[in-house]
């Protein structure tokens, strides 16, 4: 079976979906329609990387030097993580797509 | 006005904890243009002239802020009955709180859904009665209903909110739940929420019309199954069984007291939107005091936290935190004490007498078109002053 999330897909949270600071409780929370999901400090810098921009290659590579750890162990961290929040439709995936301009 | 207690305690002054409270519903109105015959609001409505204004809301959505609500579900009757709804919205949104906006899609424009959405709006959940003109009408009691809701549908989709469906299911509608879920697929929903009617207040006068099967209530769980496996990714499935089938009964509110509060029309404070029928029970008014201490101190949140006012069988049984003794409501509704065994619990003594008689009220023998609905209206002033 194909992987649910390939190396080039570009995740982000969607519309609806919000990455907050919960002042009264001091965590950080996922929000999202009809949950709120408390987050450790893994799943929040995960989801902190999501600007829409990167791909999961990208992001893997950033937070496998920000935090010195081999990128096939963080891919995976990732993976697993965002692979539940795919399911519950809190993480949306971009396809990469390759610019027109770029080929023509 | 009577003082709260000082400290929290359960009906019987055992000391509580009380938690932080995540989501609040926020009943603005009892208006609204459709009738369900097993509409949630209580049997007695509260009128337009005792709706709370706007400002009022602004303040009491700061202070549940503050006091730990992360979301707010803003709901009714129809939220849209209310001219300042972008308003409250707006104040909501302001005090930091992620909201939802639970509406029948019946009364609002596109041009206001706009409004809706500048405010700041966060999700819609649009409650469908049935998947065609019909059954839709006939449920909602309300003519032509079906076509706007599919109007609003397409302009929640445009505008880009994300959306979740509400199917409320019973014994006219249960066979058709695998077409209502791929309605909602078809309407772009991120979610569906389905739920068999909950047999109290409006829905407890309609229960020969509206108690499923047995056969049914096992058939909607196998459908809810099967599309849960077929949709992970695309849509989430969110169910409400039909308890009265059931072996142990739903857990009351997630506990009673502990995640959840609700403000209806005019600032009361409920533990849950059906609590109202726990007639002895004094609830407190956001108007008159903080929310903050209507949550830890006042009677009627602290009544059943905990698990020391539980009686038997409750005490001694191993779920007791997992249910907390079921639906407080539906034991004062059938046991007449808001205190006893939820009577669904297949450990009730009244377990047998709540299954005897939902089976015979099932076993009524109506269709949609020939049940007899007693629907959900105000009464009309003349009424009520006569």
């Amino acid at each position: 079976m194909e992987p649910l999330i390939r190396p080039d897909d570009i995740p982000y949270l969607p519309r609806g979906v919000r990455l907050q600071q919960d002042r009264v409780r001091g965590i950080r929370v996922l929000q999202a329609p009809e949950r709120a999901m408390q987050l450790d400090a893994i799943g929040d810098a995960i989801l902190s990387e999501l600007d829409g921009q990167r791909s999961m290659a990208a992001i893997t590579g950033d937070l496998a030097a920000r935090y010195n750890a081999p990128p096939e162990q963080i891919a995976g961290d990732i993976r697993d993580f965002l692979t539940g929040l795919i399911e519950r439709r809190m993480v949306f995936l971009k396809p990469f797509e390759i610019d027109a301009e770029d080929h023509p | 006005m009577k003082d709260l207690p000082t400290q929290p305690r359960d009906l019987d002054g055992n000391p509580v904890t009380p938690g932080l409270p995540m989501a609040m519903l926020a009943e603005i109105t009892h208006r609204c243009p459709l009738a369900c015959p097993y509409c949630s609001n209580p049997v007695e409505l509260t009128r337009a002239a005792q709706e709370m204004p706007a400002e009022d809301w602004a303040r009491i959505f700061r202070e549940a802020a503050d006091l730990g609500v992360l979301q707010v579900h803003i709901s009714g009757g129809e939220p849209g009955a209310r001219r300042d709804l972008a308003q409250i919205v707006a104040s909501a949104r302001d005090a930091g709180l992620y909201v939802n906006l639970i509406t029948s899609g019946i009364g609002i424009t596109r041009a206001r859904l706009e409004e809706l959405d500048q405010a700041g709006v966060d999700h819609v959940q649009l409650s469908l009665q049935g998947i065609r003109p019909d059954m839709a009408d006939r449920i909602s009691g309300h003519p032509g209903s079906w076509d706007k809701k599919m109007g609003f549908a397409g302009w929640v989709a445009e505008i880009g909110f994300p959306l979740t469906i509400n199917a409320v299911v019973h014994r006219q509608n249960m066979e058709r739940l695998p077409d209502m879920i791929a309605l909602a697929e078809t309407l772009g929903a991120r979610r569906i929420e389905v739920a068999t009617v909950q047999f109290h207040g409006w829905a407890d006068l309609n229960r020969k019309a509206l108690m499923p099967t047995r056969e049914q209530a096992a058939f909607a769980r196998q459908v809810v199954n099967d599309a849960r496996t077929r949709l992970r990714g695309r849509l989430v499935i969110d169910y409400v069984p039909a308890d009265h089938h059931a072996v142990y009964p739903k857990a009351c509110m997630g506990g009673w007291g502990s995640t959840g509060l609700n403000v209806g029309p005019d600032g009361t404070v409920l533990p849950c939107h059906a609590a109202g029928s726990i007639t002895w029970m004094r609830f407190e008014n956001a108007r008159d005091r903080p929310l903050s201490d209507i949550w830890h101190l006042s009677e009627s949140f602290n009544a059943f936290r905990g698990t020391e006012w539980m009686p038997e069988p409750c005490r001694s049984c191993d779920r007791k935190t997992l249910d907390f003794g079921g639906c407080r409501c539906q034991a004062m509704a059938i046991a007449g004490d808001a205190r006893a065994t939820d009577p669904v619990c297949s450990k009730s003594p009244l377990h047998a007498q709540v299954v005897a008689r939902a089976e015979s009220d099932a076993a009524t023998d109506t269709t949609a078109d020939t049940a007899e609905l007693i629907y959900r209206r105000m009464k009309k002033t003349r009424e009520l002053q006569g």
